[in-house]
C-alpha cells in the first residue's frame, strides 16, 4: 500500500509539469492580444505599451513561461490584470464555492443514480426498468441552462420559494446558502444521476449473473442481502472511479450553471478571465483544478482498494 | 470564538437600531449585466464599473438629462478668452469617506495621479493639461497646452473623479481593491462575481437628499436571468433589458420600464487602407460604399432586430443630439440607386465581401438583416463570426473588409469621432484620413461656442458621410428597469444610476 502510494504520488509530479506546460502553450494559442482588451475602448497607445511592458507581454513565450513557473514555485500565482487581485486569492474565493457545490451536486447524482441503477438492474425489462432508462435519457438529453431557467420560472417567478440567483457564503446564513443552491446543485447532479445510474445498472447486471453470487443463493441469502453486499460491493468499482472523474469536472466549474445562476464559482471566474484575456486568471485556476483533478484520480484509486481487497497488493 | 463574535454583531445591531432611526434599514438591489473591472477611477475602464462609481466617486463635474455639464464637486468653471487656462472653483465643506478633507490640493493630486499613474486610463483622456495649478484653498486652475473644449466633458466622467489623497497613496495601485472617494455612498465589500455592496457616507455634501441606506450590486451575465430576478423580487433596478424583453416588463404591473437613446452607436466600419485587404471595390470606390449604405433599410433593421425600439442614424451622434445635422438626414433605402451606383463604378455583381462580426446574439441578428439587404443590391457580405478580443485584434491588423462595431459614447461629439476619423489615431482601424476633417476637428477642439462646435462639424459631416469611412447605423436605448417600489428614478443619456434622489419603500 505504502509503495503503491508513493509510486503514484512520484508520479503526479511530471503530470503537473507537463499540465503547466500545456496551460500555458495552449493559451498563447488564443487569437486576440491581452493588452487590446486591457486597454479598453479607447485603446491609446502609449497605454497598450505600458500594459505590454508590464506584464512582459513582449517577451518570448519560454520566457514568459519562467517567470510564471518561477512565481508559481514561491506561491505566487500572479496578479489578475482586470481587477489587480491576486490569483491566489481569487481561487481561495471561488474554491469553497465551486466545492459546495459540486458536493452538494453529487448527492444528488448518488442518492438518484445508485438506487435507480440497482432497481432498473433488478427488476430487468419491468415497468421500473423502463421508467429508470426514461429518467436517464431525459437527464443526459436536458441542456443544463434550459433546465436552470425553467427552474427559475417556476420556483421563483411563479412559486415565489427559492431565490432566482445569487450565493450566500455557508458559514454566513446556512439556510440561505442551501436555498441559493439547491437548484443548481439538482441541475447539475441531475445530468450525472443519468450517467451514474446507467454505469450502475450495466455493472449490476454483470455482477448478478456472476458465479459468486449463484453461489450468494444457493447459500440460501436473502435477495436483499445478495444484492447489496455481494453484487453491488463488486459492481462499485467503475462508479466510484467515473464519481470521482465527475466530481472533478465538477470543481473545475460549471460554466453554464453558474451563468445561469450566478454562482460565484470557478466556472465563472474562468470564463470571464477567458473573454478578456486574463492569463494569469486561467493559468492559476486550471493549474489548481488540474492538480486537484490529479489528486481526485489518486483517491479513487484508492478507494477501488478499500472495496476490492483483490487489489492490495 | 465564532459564538462570541456573533453576540458581539448582534449586539452591535442592536445598539444601532436603538440610536438609528426607526424605520428599517433600505437595501437598492442592482443587476448588473457584467462583473465590473477594478474599481479604481485611474485604472478602470468598462461601463459597468462607471455604474458602481456613480455612487461612490464623486466628480467635479456632472451631466444633466439633456447633456449639459453641470457641477458636482465643482461649483464653477471658466475658460479663459484664449482657451488655455480653465479655473474650477471647488464646493467647500466636502469630506472624504476616510474623513480627510476635499479641497484644491486634493483635486490637484487626484488630476495628477490620473496624468502620472503608472497604467492610467485617464492619461489621454487629460493630455490636453501641461500643469495644475493651486490658486487658493478652494481654486484651481488647469493649464493647457492647447484649446481644448472637451475637457470639461471628460471631468464629467472617470477624469474628474477624485480620490481621498492619503487613502490612494497608501494603497498605491491596490486602490481599487477599497476604494476612498468622496460619493454619497462608501465601499464596503466586494466579492468578486458575485456582489459590490456599498453604504451611505454619513458626512457626504448632499446628505439629505441620499434616501437609502445600503446599495448591492449583482453581476448577472444572462439577461433572461438578470430579468427573472426583477420579477421575482431578488432585484430592484437591472441594467441593460434586452430590447425583446421590453415586451414582458410593459406587461408586468410591478415594474417600471426606463428608455434613453444611448450616447454611442453601431456602424460599419469598412477597411479603406489597413493592409492588403483593403484592396477590393468597396475600399477604393466611395460609390460602391454609398450603394451599400442605401441598400440598407434601417427603418426595417430596426423593426426586425429590436422591434422597433431603437433609433435608426446615420452619423456619429444620434438624431435626437444637440450636435445632429440635419443637413444630412438618415438616408431611405434605394436599391435602384444602388445598383445604379456599383455599374457607374464598374464592379461586377455579386461583390463579395469579408463581413466580421463579433459573436452575440443581437451582432448576429443585425448582421444577417444588413446581409439580406445588401445581397438586393449585389453585395455578397460573407459573415464571419469572431469572438470579441480577436475581432478587435483583427480590425487593428486590417484582417476585414467590412466589421460590424459598436461605440459605447462619449457625452462630447469629440469623444464619438475624432479618434476615429482623424489620420492615424488609434480607433481609426479604416486608416481614414483627410487633411481637411482633420482641420475641422482641430477648430471642434478649439473653440468653446456651441454654434461655432457645430459648424465645424458639419464640415466633418460633409466630407466623412459621403466618404463613408464608417456607416453609422442605429443607436441603442439604455433600457433600464425597476419595480414600483423605487421611486426618484431619472433616466440619463449615459445610462449610469444616479442615486441621488432615489428613495425605496
Amino acid at each position: 500500500m505504502l509503495a503503491f502510494l508513493t509510486r503514484r504520488l512520484l508520479q503526479i509530479l511530471p503530470t503537473i509539469v507537463i499540465v503547466s506546460m500545456l496551460i500555458f502553450g495552449l493559451q498563447q494559442l488564443l487569437p486576440g492580444d491581452p493588452a487590446l482588451i486591457m486597454a479598453g475602448e479607447d485603446r491609446d497607445p502609449a497605454v497598450l505599451e505600458q500594459i505590454r511592458e508590464q506584464y512582459h507581454l513582449n517577451d518570448p513565450v519560454p520566457v514568459r513561461y519562467l517567470y510564471w513557473v518561477k512565481g508559481v514555485l514561491h506561491g505566487d500565482l500572479g496578479e489578475s490584470m482586470r481587477l489587480k487581485s491576486s490569483v491566489a486569492s481569487l481561487v481561495a474565493e471561488k474554491l469553497p464555492v465551486t466545492l459546495q457545490l459540486a458536493a452538494m451536486a453529487l448527492l444528488f447524482a448518488l442518492g438518484i443514480g445508485i438506487p435507480a441503477g440497482i432497481v432498473s438492474a433488478v427488476k430487468k425489462e419491468t415497468a421500473w426498468d423502463y421508467g429508470a432508462n426514461v429518467f436517464a435519457l431525459w437527464g443526459l438529453s436536458t441542456p443544463n441552462f434550459w433546465l436552470g431557467i425553467l427552474m427559475i420560472f417556476l420556483f421563483s417567478v411563479t412559486l415565489g420559494w427559492l431565490p432566482a440567483s445569487g450565493y450566500v457564503r455557508l458559514g454566513e446564513d446556512w439556510r440561505q446558502s442551501l436555498a441559493t443552491t439547491i437548484m443548481p446543485a439538482f441541475v447539475l447532479g441531475n445530468a450525472l444521476a443519468a450517467v451514474l445510474m446507467r454505469h450502475t445498472r450495466g455493472a449490476m447486471l454483470q455482477a448478478m449473473g456472476a458465479d459468486y453470487v449463484r453461489t450468494a443463493r444457493a447459500k440460501g441469502l436473502q435477495e436483499g442481502r445478495v444484492v447489496l453486499k455481494h453484487a453491488l460491493r463488486n459492481a462499485m468499482t467503475p462508479v466510484i472511479t467515473l464519481g470521482a472523474l465527475e466530481f472533478g469536472t465538477l470543481l473545475s466549474g460549471a460554466v453554464l450553471t453558474e451563468q445561469v445562476f450566478t454562482i460565484p464559482g470557478f466556472g465563472k471566474l474562468i470564463v470571464d478571465a477567458v473573454f478578456n484575456r486574463d492569463y494569469a486568471v486561467v493559468q492559476g485556476v486550471v493549474l489548481v483544478t488540474s492538480t486537484i483533478y490529479i489528486l481526485l484520480n489518486l483517491a479513487a484509486d484508492i478507494a477501488y482498494m478499500l472495496v476490492n481487497p483483490r487489489l492490495r497488493g | 470564538m465564532i459564538p462570541t463574535i456573533r453576540r458581539l454583531a448582534l449586539a452591535l445591531l442592536l445598539s444601532s437600531a436603538a440610536i438609528g432611526p426607526a424605520m428599517a434599514q433600505t437595501n437598492l438591489r442592482i443587476g448588473l449585466a457584467e462583473d465590473p473591472d477594478v474599481l479604481d477611477p485611474t485604472l478602470a475602464r468598462t461601463y459597468v464599473g462607471r455604474i458602481v462609481f456613480a455612487s461612490i466617486c464623486d466628480k467635479l463635474f456632472d451631466i444633466d438629462e439633456k447633456l449639459n455639464i453641470v457641477p458636482q464637486l465643482a461649483l464653477s468653471h471658466e475658460t479663459s478668452a484664449d482657451g488655455k487656462t480653465v479655473t474650477i472653483k471647488l464646493r467647500p465643506g466636502v469630506k472624504f469617506h476616510d474623513g480627510e478633507d476635499f479641497n484644491a490640493e486634493a483635486a490637484k493630486y487626484s488630476l495628477e495621479r490620473h496624468l502620472t499613474m503608472k497604467g492610467s486610463f485617464r492619461k489621454p483622456e487629460l493630455s490636453a493639461i501641461e500643469s495644475i495649478e493651486v490658486v487658493d484653498p478652494l481654486t484651481i486652475r488647469l493649464h493647457l497646452k492647447a484649446p481644448f473644449s472637451p475637457l470639461l466633458a471628460q471631468l464629467t466622467d472617470r477624469a474628474g473623479m477624485m480620490v481621498a489623497p492619503k487613502a490612494a497613496e497608501a494603497a498605491g495601485d491596490k486602490f481599487g481593491l477599497h476604494p476612498v472617494c468622496a460619493g454619497p455612498y462608501k465601499f464596503v465589500e466586494r466579492v468578486q462575481q458575485d456582489r459590490i455592496v456599498v453604504e451611505k457616507f454619513a458626512d457626504y455634501w448632499n446628505k439629505d437628499n441620499v434616501f437609502i441606506d445600503k446599495i448591492t450590486y449583482l453581476p448577472i451575465v444572462d439577461s433572461t436571468v438578470r430579468l427573472a430576478n426583477l420579477r421575482s423580487g431578488g432585484l430592484d433596478l437591472i441594467e441593460r433589458v434586452l430590447a425583446t424583453d421590453i415586451k414582458t416588463v410593459r406587461e408586468d404591473k410591478k415594474l417600471a420600464l426606463s428608455k434613453t437613446v444611448s450616447l454611442g452607436y453601431v456602424g460599419l466600419t469598412v477597411n479603406l487602407a489597413n493592409g492588403p485587404k483593403a484592396d477590393n471595390p468597396l475600399a477604393k470606390d466611395a460609390r460602391v460604399r454609398q450603394a451599400l449604405n442605401l441598400a440598407i433599410d434601417r427603418d426595417a433593421l430596426n423593426q426586425v432586430v429590436f422591434n422597433g425600439e431603437f433609433v435608426p442614424g446615420n452619423q456619429w451622434v444620434s438624431p435626437q443630439n444637440p450636435y445632429y445635422q440635419e443637413k444630412f438626414p438618415v438616408p431611405k433605402r434605394d436599391v435602384a440607386k444602388a445598383k445604379a451606383l456599383l455599374k457607374e463604378a464598374g464592379v461586377k455583381t455579386p461583390l463579395s465581401i469579408d463581413f466580421m462580426v463579433p459573436n452575440g446574439v443581437e451582432f448576429r441578428q443585425v448582421a444577417e438583416v444588413v446581409q439580406s439587404m445588401a445581397a438586393e443590391a449585389g453585395f455578397d457580405l460573407k459573415i464571419r463570426l469572431t469572438e470579441f478580443a480577436t475581432s478587435l485584434k483583427q480590425s487593428e491588423e486590417g484582417n476585414y473588409q467590412l466589421y460590424l462595431i459598436g461605440w459605447s459614447g462619449r457625452s462630447d461629439p469629440d469623444g464619438n469621432s475624432y479618434s476615429f476619423q482623424v489620420c492615424n489615431q488609434p480607433q481609426n482601424t479604416a486608416k481614414y484620413c483627410d487633411k481637411d476633417v482633420d482641420a475641422a476637428h482641430q477648430e471642434a477642439r478649439a473653440k468653446t461656442a456651441f454654434a461655432d462646435r457645430k459648424a465645424a462639424y458639419e464640415k466633418v459631416a460633409a466630407k466623412v458621410l459621403p466618404e463613408g469611412p464608417i456607416l453609422y447605423l442605429y443607436h441603442s436605448q439604455v433600457l433600464v428597469a425597476h419595480t414600483d417600489k423605487l421611486t426618484g428614478y431619472k433616466a440619463m443619456p449615459d445610462g449610469l444610476v444616479r442615486v441621488i434622489g432615489l428613495k425605496l419603500k
